[in-house]
C-alpha cells in the first residue's frame, strides 16, 4: 500500500511536470519546423531549418527589441538596487525628522494598483514628451516601494557597532551604505534585483501605451504586435520564434540561478 | 537625571517650529538627501498622477482638445455601461474556475513534493517555470495549443477518440479556456507558497495523532488542512487580484471576443482610453477597478496582520 502511493505520487509528478515543460519544448521545436508538420506532437523533425527565425529578423526590427529590453531591464534594475537601498538605509539606520511619515508612505503608496496610475501616467508622459524614449520605460520604474522594504528590513538587522566602527574612522553614511552594508547584503541585492529584472523584462502593457515607433519597442511588446498586428502572416514557426527569442535569455537564467528565482520571485507574491 | 529632564523640558518649552529646528538640528544630514529621490519619484509618479486620476474622473477629455468638466456623468454612464458590467461578470467566471482550480492542483502536488520525494527541486523547479517566463510567450503558445484545428490539445484530444473543443471560439468556453491557462502559468508560484505553509505544521502534531489512532487522510484534514487556511486566503487574495489585472490573455487570443466573453476590466480601460480616446471614462474605470482591487488587498493586509501578531 505505502509503495502503491508512491509510485501513484512519482507518476502523477512525473505527468504534471511533463505538462509544464512540453510546451515549451513544443515550442522551440515549432519554430524550426516547416509550417505543414506544425500540427504534431512530436518534437524532432528532419526538415527543421532556422526560416522561421530569419523571417522575424526580415520583418521586425527584433535585435534592436532585444537591445531596447536589455538596456532598459539592466539600467532600471541598477537603478532599483542603488536608490532603494539609499532610502532603506535612511528609514532603517538614520534619525532624521518625517522618516517614519516616509515609511508609512511607503507602505500605503505599496496599495494603490498600477493600473489607477495608467491613464495620468501616459498623459504626464506625453506631456513631459517622453513619448517613444528610453525616459518613458526607466524613469518611473528607477525606484521601487517593494526593494525598499526589502532593503529597511534587512538593514534593520544588521549591527549597530559596524555603522559605530565606521563613523569614528570619519566614513560617511554612503560610503557605510555601499562598502559596508552592500557586501553583507548579497541575498536582498539578489532577490530584489530578480524580481525588478523579470518585471521589467516581461513588463508589456506600459511600453504598448507609451511606445509607438518600431526601434523603440522592448521584446515582450514587439514580439505581442507581430502576432496581433499580423504581421507575422500567419506563419506559426516565425511566431514561435520571436516567442522563443523573447524568452530564451529568462530560461537561461532561470536554469543557471533556479533557487534564487524561486526564493525571490515567491517572496515578490507575498510583499505584492 | 535632572539635566536630562531639565534640557527636555526647555526643548518642550520652544515653539513648534523651534522644536522642529531642534529636532533638524541634531538629525543625520544623509537621511534627507537619501530620501530625496524617493520624495520626487512620490511626487511626480503617484501623487501627481493620483490628483489627475481624481480630477480626470469629472471631466471629458480626448487629449487633443480642451478637457471638459462634465460632473459626475462619467460616474453614472458606468454604473449603467453593460459592456463594463459584462467585463466584470467576466472577471468573476474566470475567478470561478481558476481559483478552485489553483487551489486543488497546487495542493495536491505542494502535498506529494513535501513527502520523501527523490527528484524534489527537479520537479518544483519544472513548475515554476512557466511564472518566470513572459505572459506575452505563455499566450501566443497556448493560442497555438488551443487552435481548433490545428492545436496540439484538440489533436491528443482526437487521438483518446473524444470530440474536440472550441477552446478560444466558443464565447461559452474562451474565458475558462484562459482560465486553465492563467493556472498552469501560475501553479509553481502557489506550490511554493504551499510548501512553505506545509513545512511550518509542526512534526508533534502529527506523531500526536497517530498514536492516537488517526490515519493519514485523517491527518490531511483535521491537521493539514485548518493549518493552511492563511496560504490558502493568500491564494485567493492574489489570484482575485490577478484575475482583475486580466490584461495580456485576452490582447493576445481573443482581443476580447468572441461576442466580448472574454473582455476584461483592464482591456476595456485600455481599449477607452487608446482607441476611443475617452481619458476621462478610462480613469473613472481604473478608479471602479482600484476600488475592488483594494477591497480584496485591505482584507488580505488585515488578515496577514493578525495572522502574525497571534
Amino acid at each position: 500500500m505505502r509503495t502503491l502511493t508512491k509510485v501513484l505520487g512519482y507518476i502523477l509528478l512525473t505527468v504534471a511536470a511533463l505538462t509544464f515543460i512540453y510546451p515549451f519544448l513544443w515550442m522551440a521545436s515549432a519554430s524550426l519546423k516547416p509550417e505543414n508538420e506544425i500540427g504534431t506532437l512530436a518534437l524532432v523533425s528532419r526538415n527543421f531549418s532556422l526560416r522561421g527565425y530569419s523571417a522575424v529578423f526580415k520583418q521586425i526590427p527584433i535585435a534592436r527589441a532585444l537591445f531596447n529590453s536589455g538596456l532598459v531591464s539592466i539600467t532600471s534594475t541598477m537603478s532599483v538596487l542603488v536608490l532603494s537601498s539609499m532610502v532603506g538605509y535612511a528609514l532603517a539606520r538614520l534619525r532624521f525628522v518625517g522618516r517614519d511619515s516616509i515609511f508609512n508612505l511607503v507602505l500605503l503608496t505599496m496599495m494603490i494598483p498600477g493600473q489607477l496610475l495608467l491613464i495620468p501616467m501616459y498623459i504626464l508622459v506625453v506631456r513631459l514628451g517622453w513619448t517613444d524614449s528610453y525616459r518613458a520605460l526607466i524613469v518611473p520604474a528607477m525606484i521601487s516601494n517593494m526593494g525598499i522594504i526589502v532593503f529597511r528590513q534587512f538593514f534593520k538587522s544588521l549591527p549597530q557597532e559596524l555603522i559605530d566602527a565606521a563613523r569614528i574612522d570619519g566614513c560617511s553614511d554612503y560610503r557605510i551604505l555601499f562598502q559596508i552594508f552592500w557586501p553583507l547584503s548579497k541575498p536582498v541585492l539578489i532577490t530584489v534585483g530578480i524580481i525588478t529584472f523579470i518585471g521589467s523584462w516581461n513588463e508589456v502593457l506600459w511600453p504598448l501605451i507609451v511606445i509607438r515607433r518600431w526601434s523603440m519597442m522592448t521584446m515582450p511588446q514587439m514580439v505581442t504586435l507581430f502576432h496581433v498586428g499580423g504581421l507575422a502572416n500567419a506563419q506559426v514557426a516565425a511566431e514561435m520564434a520571436a516567442a522563443m527569442m523573447l524568452a530564451l535569455p529568462v530560461i537561461l537564467a532561470y536554469l543557471f540561478f533556479q533557487r534564487y528565482f524561486i526564493e525571490s520571485l515567491a517572496l515578490s507574491g507575498i510583499k505584492g | 537625571m535632572p539635566e536630562i529632564a531639565e534640557a527636555e523640558l526647555a526643548r518642550r518649552r520652544l515653539p513648534l517650529f523651534g522644536r522642529l529646528a531642534e529636532r533638524y538640528r541634531t538629525s543625520d544630514k544623509a537621511g534627507y538627501v537619501m530620501v530625496l529621490p524617493y520624495i520626487l519619484h512620490f511626487l511626480l509618479f503617484t501623487a501627481y498622477p493620483l490628483v489627475f486620476a481624481f480630477i480626470l474622473v469629472f471631466c471629458r477629455w480626448d487629449i487633443v482638445t480642451p478637457m471638459e468638466f462634465i460632473g459626475i456623468r462619467n460616474v453614472q454612464r458606468l454604473s449603467r455601461d453593460a459592456t463594463f458590467w459584462t467585463a466584470v461578470i467576466n472577471t468573476l467566471r474566470f475567478l470561478a474556475l481558476h481559483i478552485p482550480l489553483q487551489i486543488v492542483l497546487s495542493l495536491l502536488i505542494a502535498v506529494i513534493l513535501n513527502g520523501r520525494i527523490k527528484f524534489r527541486s527537479f520537479f518544483r523547479g519544472a513548475f515554476f517555470l512557466p511564472f518566470v517566463i513572459s505572459g506575452a510567450v505563455v499566450t501566443i503558445l497556448w493560442q497555438q495549443l488551443y487552435s481548433t484545428d490545428a492545436g496540439i490539445l484538440n489533436l491528443i484530444l482526437i487521438r483518446i477518440g473524444m470530440q474536440p473543443v472550441p477552446w478560444l471560439t466558443d464565447p461559452a468556453w474562451a474565458i475558462y479556456s484562459i482560465a486553465i491557462m492563467a493556472t498552469w502559468k501560475n501553479m509553481g508560484f502557489y506550490i511554493v507558497l504551499f510548501l512553505a505553509g506545509l513545512q511550518n505544521v509542526p512534526h508533534e502534531l502529527y506523531e500526536a495523532a497517530s498514536i492516537d489512532g488517526a490515519n493519514r487522510s485523517q491527518q490531511f484534514w483535521r491537521i493539514t488542512l485548518p493549518l493552511l487556511q492563511p496560504v490558502m486566503l493568500l491564494v485567493v487574495i492574489l489570484s482575485t487580484i490577478g484575475g482583475f489585472s486580466l490584461f495580456i490573455e485576452p490582447f493576445v487570443m481573443t482581443g476580447g471576443g468572441p461576442a466580448e466573453s472574454t473582455l476584461s476590466v483592464v482591456l476595456y480601460l485600455y481599449k477607452q482610453a487608446f482607441q476611443f480616446l475617452r481619458m476621462g471614462y478610462a480613469a473613472t474605470i481604473g478608479f471602479a477597478l482600484a476600488i475592488m482591487i483594494f477591497l480584496v488587498t485591505f482584507i488580505q493586509r488585515r488578515l496577514l496582520d493578525t495572522d502574525q501578531s497571534a
